[in-house]
C-alpha cells in the first residue's frame, strides 16, 4: 500500500502551467522532501493534494482511495493534515482554544449545539497533553497573534498533529526561523511516530537531508529527479538548477 | 471562575431591574423597554453571523419581517391566532433563512453583503408591491395579541411575556455560543481555510449559523408584530437591516451583551430624536461614523481595552 499516489497531475492557471504531469508515490511511513527553486510548483502540488486547488487533470490517491474530487475537509477526515507556508492560524483565539478546535475537528463529529465545550473533559486533556508534549504549555492562555513567529510556526505543526494524521504535509516549516528555532522544528519532526508519512517542502538543504528518507526535486512543474541524498547530490541536472545556485 | 460568578450576578441584577420596570415606570416607558428587549434579541441574532461567524449580512430584516408578516397575514386573512401563528412565523423565518443562506453562501465578504441585501430587497418588494395581499405600504393594522391562557393586551402583561421569551432565547444563544459548534464558528471567522484543513465542513457550519440567526430574528419579528399590533414594509427595509448592524457594531460584535446594549441605546435615541426631528436616519449615520472612528470594537471592546491598559502598565 502507498500512502500517497499521484498520477500525471496537471494544473494550469489560464495560460500558465504550474504542474505539467507530476507522478509521485510515497510509501507508508516514508519521509519525503520536495526540493526545487521558487516557482517550481511545489506549493501548487501541495494545494492540489490537500484539496485547496482542483487539478486540471490527473488523479490523487490517499491510502489507495481516490480523493481527486473530495473537498479539503473530507480529505482531512481521511487522515491528511497540512501546515501552510504563510502562517494560517486563528489570530484572535488563545493557543488552547486553537488546539481544542484541532482536537475536535478531524473526526467529523455531528454539530453539537448546546452542551458547553467545557464539558468535553477529554478534549481539554488531549489539548493540554499536546501543548505539553511540544513545549507550548506555557503559551496556552495567550492570544495567538501575540506569539513570536517561531511559536506560531510551532503551533501550526501542533494543530496539524492534533488529529493524529496518517499523512502530514509540511509547507516550508522552517522558513524564516532562526537556526535555534529551525533545529527545534527539525527535532519535532524527527520525534513523530515512524508510521506517520510526511511530505515536506524545504528550501534548506541541510534540513532536507537531515529529515528525508528520499528526496524529489521539482523544476518548472515537473519532477526531474528522485532518490536518496547521494543520488540527488550526484545528479548533474539538480546540481545545475538547484545546488549550483548555492 | 470569578468571571463566571460576576456575570451571573450581573445577569440576576439586570433581571431584577427589568422585573421592576412595570412597577416603576409609566406605561409609555414600559413599552419602550419592551421594544428594547425585542431589538436586543434581533441584534444578538445578527451578531451570531457578524461577530461569531464573520459573515456581514445586510439582509437580516428579511427574517424579522417575514415572521411579522406571517402573523399579520394569518390573522387578518384567516383569523388564525397565536398558538398557530407564532410557530408558523418562526417556521417561515427559518425557511426564508435556509433559502437565502444557500444562495448567499456562494459568496464571501462584500459580495455576501450585497447578495443578502439584494435578496432581502426582493422580500421587501413583495410586501410593498402586492397590495391586494399585504396592503402595500399602508401596512396591516389591527393584529390582536395572542392569548396563551392569559391576556397579553395590557402593556405590563406584554412586557413580561416579551421578557420571558427574550430571556429564554438569550439563554439558548449563550449555550450555542459556548458549545463546540459556537467555538467552531469563531474558528471559521478567524480562518476558513485552516478550519477546512482541520476537517471542518465550513459550509455546513455557516449554513447552520445563518439559519439559526434567521430563526432568532424571526422570533424578534413575531414579538414586534404583536407589540405594535401592526406590520408594514419598513420592517423588511434595508434601513431596518442597517440599524441592526449598527446596534451590533455600536455595542461590540462577537459578544452577546454588546448587541443588547447597542440595541437599547439605538431604540432609546430613536425615540428621543424622533420627538424632535424627522431626520433620524441622518443621526443614525452620524452615530455609525463616530463609532467606526472612535470605538471600532464597540462600547464593550472599548471597556475591555481600557481595563487591559490599566492592568498592564
Amino acid at each position: 500500500m502507498t500512502a500517497l499516489a499521484i498520477d500525471d497531475l496537471c494544473k494550469n492557471f489560464g495560460g500558465v502551467t504550474a504542474l505539467a504531469g507530476v507522478s509521485l508515490e510515497i510509501g507508508v511511513g516514508e519521509r519525503r522532501v520536495l526540493l526545487g527553486p521558487n516557482g517550481a510548483g511545489k506549493t501548487t502540488l501541495f494545494h492540489t493534494i490537500s484539496g485547496n486547488l482542483m487539478p486540471s487533470s490527473g488523479r490523487i490517491r490517499l491510502f489507495d482511495r481516490d480523493i481527486t474530487q473530495l473537498r479539503p475537509d473530507e480529505r482531512a477526515r481521511l487522515g491528511l493534515a497540512r501546515t501552510f507556508q504563510i502562517t494560517n492560524l486563528f489570530p484572535r483565539l488563545t493557543v488552547l482554544d486553537s488546539v481544542l478546535l484541532a482536537v475536535g475537528g478531524a473526526n467529523g463529529r455531528p454539530l453539537r449545539l448546546i452542551w458547553p465545550m467545557s464539558s468535553y473533559r477529554g478534549r481539554y486533556e488531549e489539548a493540554h497533553r499536546l501543548l505539553e508534549q511540544w513545549g507550548l504549555a506555557g503559551t496556552a492562555r495567550r492570544v495567538v497573534r501575540n506569539l513570536s513567529y517561531g511559536e506560531q510556526r510551532q503551533l501550526e505543526l501542533v494543530l496539524a498533529l492534533a488529529g493524529e494524521p496518517r499523512l502530514l504535509l509540511l509547507d516550508e516549516p522552517t522558513a524564516g526561523l532562526s537556526p535555534a528555532e529551525t533545529s527545534a522544528v527539525v527535532a519535532m519532526v524527527q520525534q513523530l511516530p515512524r508510521d506517520m508519512t510526511i511530505l515536506i517542502i524545504e528550501h534548506d538543504m541541510d534540513v532536507a537531508f537531515e529529515i528525508a528518507d528520499r528526496i524529489a526535486v521539482m523544476h518548472q512543474g515537473r519532477l526531474i529527479a528522485e532518490g536518496d541524498e547521494a543520488a540527488i547530490r550526484a545528479n548533474p541536472q539538480v546540481t545545475e538548477i538547484y545546488l549550483g545556485m548555492e | 471562575m470569578r468571571g463566571r460568578i460576576g456575570s451571573f450576578a450581573a445577569g440576576v441584577a439586570v433581571l431584577a431591574v427589568l422585573l421592576a420596570v412595570p412597577h416603576a415606570m409609566r406605561p409609555y416607558y414600559v413599552g419602550l423597554v419592551t421594544k428594547m428587549l425585542i431589538f436586543a434579541l434581533f441584534a444578538m441574532s445578527l451578531d451570531l453571523l457578524l461577530g461569531y461567524t464573520g459573515l456581514a449580512s445586510l439582509g437580516h430584516a428579511a427574517f424579522f419581517g417575514v415572521a411579522a408578516y406571517t402573523i399579520a397575514l394569518l390573522f387578518l386573512h384567516a383569523g388564525v391566532g397565536g398558538w398557530v401563528a407564532f410557530p408558523a412565523a418562526l417556521a417561515a423565518a427559518t425557511a426564508t433563512g435556509a433559502v437565502i443562506a444557500v444562495l448567499a453562501l456562494r459568496a464571501r465578504g462584500s459580495y455576501f453583503l450585497m447578495i443578502t441585501f439584494a435578496l432581502a430587497q426582493v422580500v421587501w418588494s413583495v410586501a410593498f408591491g402586492w397590495r391586494s395581499f399585504t396592503n402595500g405600504d399602508d401596512g396591516m393594522p389591527g393584529i390582536a395579541r395572542p392569548d396563551f391562557g392569559w391576556s397579553l393586551d395590557n402593556t405590563d402583561a406584554y412586557f413580561y411575556f416579551t421578557l420571558a421569551v427574550v430571556g429564554v432565547a438569550i439563554l439558548l444563544l449563550a449555550a450555542i455560543v459556548k458549545s463546540p459548534f459556537g467555538r467552531a464558528l469563531r474558528g471559521i471567522r478567524e480562518s476558513e481555510s485552516r478550519m477546512q484543513a482541520l476537517g471542518y465542513d465550513v459550509w455546513r457550519y455557516q449554513f447552520t449559523a445563518f439559519v439559526l440567526a434567521a430563526a432568532f430574528a424571526g422570533l424578534a419579528g413575531a414579538l414586534y408584530a404583536y407589540y405594535n399590533r401592526f406590520v408594514g414594509p419598513e420592517y423588511l427595509n434595508v434601513i431596518q437591516s442597517a440599524e441592526a448592524l449598527i446596534m451590533v457594531i455600536l455595542g461590540g460584535a462577537g459578544t452577546l451583551i454588546g448587541p443588547a446594549i447597542g440595541a437599547a441605546l439605538i431604540v432609546f435615541l430613536e425615540d428621543y430624536v424622533s420627538s424632535m426631528t424627522e431626520h433620524w436616519v441622518m443621526v443614525l449615520g452620524i452615530i455609525y461614523v463616530l463609532v467606526t472612528l472612535f470605538a471600532p470594537r464597540g462600547l464593550v471592546g472599548m471597556i475591555v481595552d481600557y481595563r487591559q491598559r490599566r492592568s498592564t502598565p
